[in-house]
């Protein structure tokens, strides 16, 4: 479907496709297909931008791991694309696009046909381009009709009515009115009407498509998180891999350093630390020892473990947030769009109207030709062509600005439902604070500071890997340790010219995040923090001037929220489980407010999808970002305040543009309805009206300019 | 009249060509990877590094 275009087709290779969501740009595709090409084995990588994957090209003896490996060498993590359910989507995508093909291949040649017999051609000139019309006509339609036709046969077997019900009953009559015009010779067709009504309308379900799926790629599923197997330990000692499906509650497994859990359970032999960031946000490493419940997901950071199983598979926490965030956005999908509220009013009248000019023109005594004709006429001039693109036009402007300014909205809907938000709940680490830990490395010498460096590269720990971001920032270079070791909750050890040196944890393990260096016989302490986004306040305020009330609401222990929420000013819920956060938004939406939640870890991924409206950082997991209605990316917080502003703004040219197209058809109905419309104004009406609401909406172009 | 017994095929025919064209372009997937299209400009072509 989406075959690679540089790479050869070759039997002996094998082709493997990689969901890698850290590519951002020119530089990240360069990078991979350049390097990646260069590794032995790999015959080609070609990257896909959008889609955020890579699909390799390479000899079949190498395996998923040592492709993910070697982009983890190339800084870019890699999951395999059969965790990503994203074909669906894409396939209706590329449904619509072709029907939008189609429609605007018949729409051409008609009008073309068209234009010729409003020009005065009479007799058999007319009635051949009637026919070829029709020729080219009546396939078109019934393809590109499709999309419209499915939906509006889906909602009336439902016993509802959308939008798409009067624009099949319009697109359908006006057919068949034409057809019969042509064959009896008569003088009007509305074959171009009707070609061109699919055809604007097309445009507008493709442009919120195309919204729609622009930013869910890229996202790996909640579950490939989770270790995918296990080693099981057997009553004799030897251990074996067992798929993570196949494990059992009561099992003992051995989890190695740096791997991931792949059930819960608790832990019976070994001491160490786990990376438990994806499940609680908290970047601070958790110290495990015999006893410690642990959750699937977690990535050990020090010695193995020994860790009898609890609850596997669908029994997991993380399988359980993967449910409760599932349920949560079911609740959100009761939404009814803007232009779907307006369609259940707008529908009937339009029936009604259309079917009043019928019998009208009858009793007028008209004979039922030209009734039927008046009739499908008001069909068509009041279809809702602009009311079609009011909304999507508006909003795909509005993502484009804010998508410049490093916000992504993943759905059209996202902006309405933005706009009505009336309180704001801030989740702390990783949305008003960075996430990461950032050393302090102020009070280090040079010397001291390249060996800390040397020392902390070596290691995947959150510290570690704080301390070496800070030092590589201030252009340190690493000292030659050698024979580092990692013990496990204890630190790293080295000797650098003979002397022992080591990062370790500090004496008195307190609540702070800190580190010591040794050198020799000499110690230093590390602090770490994890600061404020930079313009943390500032978004607050803003947000505060859009009359949105924020507070914390937090998983993290209580003393660092207290800290962060008296800085800024903020009430704080600290401690709270993923459950107490969706109750919490629960009772928000019970008193009546309408709350936007933003947060990164994985427990906030329940109130996410929960929430009116949600936003998460670049940096959250990938399912927070899948229940987020939009992602912002780099360190500020601004772009959180600045989707509201956009979205109340775009909301207004969204009733502007119905506000135009209602007044569009207070003016057309009237003279429809007394049978002064000719296929040419029709068409020339439907048109305008459709450039007046794209050009109005463009004027959102600039809204997130400050 | 008997000129349009050509320009009329030939109007049709290059709208269809356009079609076709539009059709097999979208099957080869060029439509796919938009930003990496627009991106793609930017990267030096010369295959040494440095």
């Amino acid at each position: 479907m989406n075959a690679p275009a540089l790479i050869p087709a070759d039997a002996t290779l094998a082709t493997t496709r990689l969901t890698v969501p850290g590519m951002k740009c020119a530089g990240c595709i360069g990078k991979i297909e350049r390097e990646l090409a260069r590794q032995p084995g790999i015959t080609a990588a070609r990257a896909n931008l959008s889609a955020k994957r890579v699909a390799i090209r390479h000899d079949p003896s190498l395996d998923e791991g040592a492709l993910v490996a070697a982009l983890l060498a190339l800084g870019f993590e890699a999951q395999p694309v059969a965790d990503n359910p994203l074909g669906t989507e894409a396939a209706e995508q590329k449904r619509l696009n072709r029907a939008l093909g189609v429609a605007g291949f018949g729409m051409m040649n008609i009008m073309l046909l068209s234009v010729s017999v409003w020009s005065g051609a009479d007799g058999a000139t007319r009635a051949l381009f009637h026919w070829l019309s029709a020729l080219i006509a009546l396939p078109v339609i019934a393809y590109a009709g499709r999309p419209f036709f499915d939906s509006a046969w889906m909602a009336l077997s439902h016993r509802r009515t959308n939008m798409d019900v009067p624009i099949s009953i319009g697109v359908i009559l006006a057919t068949l009115m034409s057809l019969y015009e042509t064959i009896t010779g008569g003088a009007h067709a509305f074959f171009d009407s009707a070609v061109m009504l699919l055809f604007f309308l097309l445009a507008g379900r493709a442009l919120d498509a195309e919204m729609r799926t622009r930013t869910r790629a890229g996202i790996g599923a909640l579950l490939g998180r989770m270790g995918r197997s296990a080693s099981v330990i057997a009553a004799d000692g030897s251990t074996r891999r067992v798929a993570a499906g196949d494990l059992v509650p009561g099992m003992m497994v051995l989890v190695a350093a740096g791997e991931a859990l792949a059930a819960d359970g608790e832990v019976v032999e070994g001491r160490g630390a786990l990376d438990n960031a994806m499940l609680t946000g908290e970047s601070a490493p958790e110290p495990v020892g015999p006893g410690t419940v642990v959750h699937a997901g977690a990535i050990n950071l020090g010695a193995p473990l020994r860790i009898r199983l609890t609850h596997v598979a669908e029994d997991t926490a993380i399988a359980e947030i993967a449910r409760l965030m599932d349920e949560a956005g079911q609740s959100r999908s009761h939404y009814v769009r803007i232009a779907d509220r307006a369609s259940r009013l707008y529908a009937p009248v339009v029936h009604t109207l259309a079917l009043a000019a019928f019998v009208g023109w009858m009793i007028a005594g008209a004979g039922w030709h030209a009734s039927l004709t008046i009739a499908i006429a008001v069909l068509i001039i009041t279809c809702p062509c602009a009311m079609g693109l009011a909304v999507p036009a508006a909003q795909v402007v509005a993502s484009g600005a804010l998508l410049k300014r490093g916000l992504l909205v993943k759905d059209g809907s996202a902006l309405e439902r933005l706009a009505e938000c009336d309180v704001a709940l801030l989740d702390k680490t990783g949305t008003l604070t960075l996430g990461t830990p950032r050393a302090d490395i102020g009070g280090l010498d040079a010397e001291a500071r390249s060996i800390a460096l040397g020392l902390a590269q070596t290691s995947r720990h959150p510290l570690s890997r704080g301390l070496a971001a800070a030092a590589m920032r201030d252009g340190v270079v690493p000292a030659a340790v050698e024979d580092v070791r990692e013990t496990s909750g204890m630190g790293l050890i080295g000797r650098w010219h003979g002397l022992p040196v080591a990062l370790e944890r500090p004496a008195d393990a307190a609540e702070a995040l800190a580190t010591t260096l040794r050198i020799g016989e000499t110690c230093q302490t590390i602090a770490f923090s994890d600061p404020l986004r930079p313009d943390a306040a500032q978004a607050l305020a803003a947000l505060r001037a859009e009359g949105l009330a924020a507070s914390i609401l937090s998983g993290d222990r209580a003393a660092p929220v207290a800290a962060v929420a008296q800085a800024l000013g903020l009430d704080a819920q600290a401690e709270a489980s993923p459950q107490a956060k969706l109750a919490a938004l629960e009772s928000l939406k019970a008193a009546g407010h309408r709350p936007l939640m933003v947060g990164d870890g994985l427990n906030d991924g329940p109130a996410l999808a929960a929430a009116h409206a949600s936003i998460a950082p670049g940096t959250a997991s990938d399912a927070s970002q899948q229940a987020a209605d939009a992602v912002f990316i780099g360190e500020g917080l601004m772009p959180v305040a600045l989707a509201v502003r956009v979205a109340r703004r775009t909301m207004r040219i969204v009733r502007e543009n119905f506000g135009f197209a209602i007044a569009y058809n207070a003016l057309a109905i009237p003279l429809a309805l007394t049978g002064q419309v000719t296929p040419l104004v029709a068409a020339i009406a439907m048109s305008a009206s459709s450039l007046v609401v794209v050009a109005n909406s463009l004027r959102l172009a600039r809204s997130a300019a400050q | 009249m008997t000129g349009l017994a050509f320009l009329i095929p030939i109007a049709l025919g290059m709208g269809l060509m356009g079609l076709f064209a539009f059709l097999w372009s979208m099957r080869e997937g060029q439509y796919d990877d938009m930003d990496g299209a627009a991106s793609r400009i930017l990267i030096d072509d010369e295959d040494e590094p440095r």
